[in-house]
């Protein structure tokens, strides 16, 4: 099999910034989410993806205004995600420039959201994303075994295991699943390999790691097959591309010095600078 | 003739014509939109794009006349670009809930990957990212473009040709499937050159030269 595995830099926004907190607050302004993706797509990001995190519904337009800017400017898969609510939501973000959407709590509240999705638009460009977070018991400090799906940017917990989400997803007609460990979100201490693992093992569709990557080290963990990791198609992180620490190219470079296929960089993109 | 060549661009209902409208324009050719027959008549090359259901767009392109104008266009040896679900259609007929008639300009079927391995050697449905086409064969286009290049794949089903001639790139996915077909005036991609980066517009460029040389 010689498809390789993907990076993907990650921009919340929130009203049309790009802003990255740590465990989902303390958002710091890092820019204009066009001229960050101009700067991604320099650096031969396999994929970027928007997540709007802005809190009122109305203010929609900013969001496709900015998808719309993106998709004339930048000639690379962009996916969107945050506060998609509908059928109707997922084709004005298509129509806009998206080439995947991808849903969240709006799942949890309609289960046959995915399929009537799947059915009209089809899977290929249909996320299912899941923040979950390890669920410990009293006095237990092995390895979790069990993730709980939260809704609402983290806030909100459900009860849904998170394995069999993702299997009840996969089945009703979601194409990839966006996978975010909340425990490591911002945190850049690696991602959640045993969560990746239990969720990739289970589903026949890919898996994006997300929450956690602070170096192509991480990277290759949640990227690796190996029984130790997480065995994910494609890796999203935000923090280490956003603040100057290192570039998309650089990244992949060491990815492959350890052993993961990625699609090599070009000699243009290994030029670039981090974003400053 | 003066001016940039002219590609219509044919919008049949199956989302966005954005990206693909202006990756053509960075590759130096004039888009029309064209949602009727009457707009393809004047233009140099005809660009079928498109993302979606199999039969959704066969429906659309039924009931706009755009079938037969488009086969029209391409019998007046009008270079025909098709991106994906402008791949698929070109085929006698697919199983995308159901099975529907295709255009039928090449012989074979479009479905889905089928299921193979287990455990972490499953072959994972929809196919999505970036994977490596290797070009092979005597057309034009493939006359322009590297022997290999990665460009961006996000489909779960694919072409089944049944003349292998057709086939003028392979790309392995559980097993080598067509990622590219051309005959005489019509070549056309499984994969997305409007967002494969610079492969993607060495893809294009060869196209905008290929509509310049036919005018």
């Amino acid at each position: 099999m010689s498809l390789f595995k993907r990076i993907i830099p990650c921009l919340d926004v929130d009203q049309g910034r790009v802003v990255k907190g740590v465990q989902y607050v303390d958002h710091v302004d890092c820019g204009d989410p066009v001229q960050v993706a101009q700067v991604y797509d320099e650096q031969e990001a396999d994929e970027i993806t928007f997540l709007d995190i802005t809190a009122s519904h109305e203010e929609r337009g900013i969001l496709l205004d900015v998808v719309s800017r993106t998709a004339e400017t930048v000639f690379m898969p962009l996916t969107v995600g945050g506060g998609v609510r509908s059928v109707q939501d997922i084709r004005d973000l298509l129509n806009a420039g998206a080439d995947k959407v991808s849903i969240m709590t709006a799942a949890v509240h309609d289960p046959d959201l995915v399929c009537d999705a799947a059915a009209k638009i089809g899977s290929a460009n249909l996320v299912l994303a899941i923040d979950a977070r390890a669920v410990r018991e009293e006095g237990d400090l092995v390895t979790p075994r069990r993730w709980e799906v939260y809704t609402h940017g983290g806030r909100r917990p459900t009860g849904i295991d998170a394995v069999e989400w993702a299997q009840k997803m996969a089945e009703s007609g979601a194409g990839e699943i966006l996978l975010t460990s909340m425990d490591r979100d911002g945190t850049k201490s690696g991602y959640d390999l045993g969560l990746l693992r239990a969720v990739s093992d289970s589903v026949g569709i890919p898996v994006i790691a997300s929450g956690g990557g602070g170096n192509a080290a991480d990277l290759a963990s949640a990227l690796g097959r190996g029984p130790e990791e997480g065995g994910a198609q494609a890796a999203l992180a935000a923090s280490i591309f956003h603040f100057g620490e290192t570039t998309v190219a650089r990244v992949k470079r060491d990815l492959m010095a350890r052993g993961i296929s990625v699609r090599p960089p070009s000699d243009h993109a290994e030029a670039q600078k981090p974003l400053s | 003739m003066t001016g940039s060549a002219k590609v219509a661009l044919v919008d049949y209902g199956s989302g966005n014509l954005r990206s693909v409208a202006k990756a053509l324009e960075r590759s130096g050719l004039e888009v029309v939109r064209a949602d009727s027959p009457a707009e393809l008549d004047g233009a140099d090359g005809i660009v079928l794009p498109g993302a979606g259901a199999f039969r959704d767009a066969l429906d659309h392109l039924r009931s706009q006349g755009l079938d037969e104008a488009v086969l029209n266009a391409v019998s007046r040896g009008r270079p025909y670009l098709g991106l994906c679900l402008g791949l698929q259609v070109l085929f006698e007929e697919g199983d995308e809930h159901g099975t529907v008639p295709g255009l039928g300009y090449f012989k074979g079927r479009v479905e889905r990957f089928p299921e193979s391995g287990s455990g972490s050697e499953r072959l994972l449905v929809p196919h999505i990212g970036w994977n490596r086409v290797h070009f092979r064969g005597d057309h034009p286009m493939v006359a322009e473009l590297p022997e290999s290049d990665d460009f961006y794949f996000v489909h779960s089903y694919r072409p089944v040709p049944s003349e292998s001639d057709s086939v003028v790139g392979v790309c392995e996915y559980g097993e080598e499937f067509a990622a590219a077909v051309a005959r005489d005036s019509v070549f056309a991609v499984q994969f997305h050159p409007e967002k494969s980066q610079q492969s993607g517009k060495r893809l294009l460029d060869a196209y905008a030269r290929w509509v310049e040389k036919s005018r």
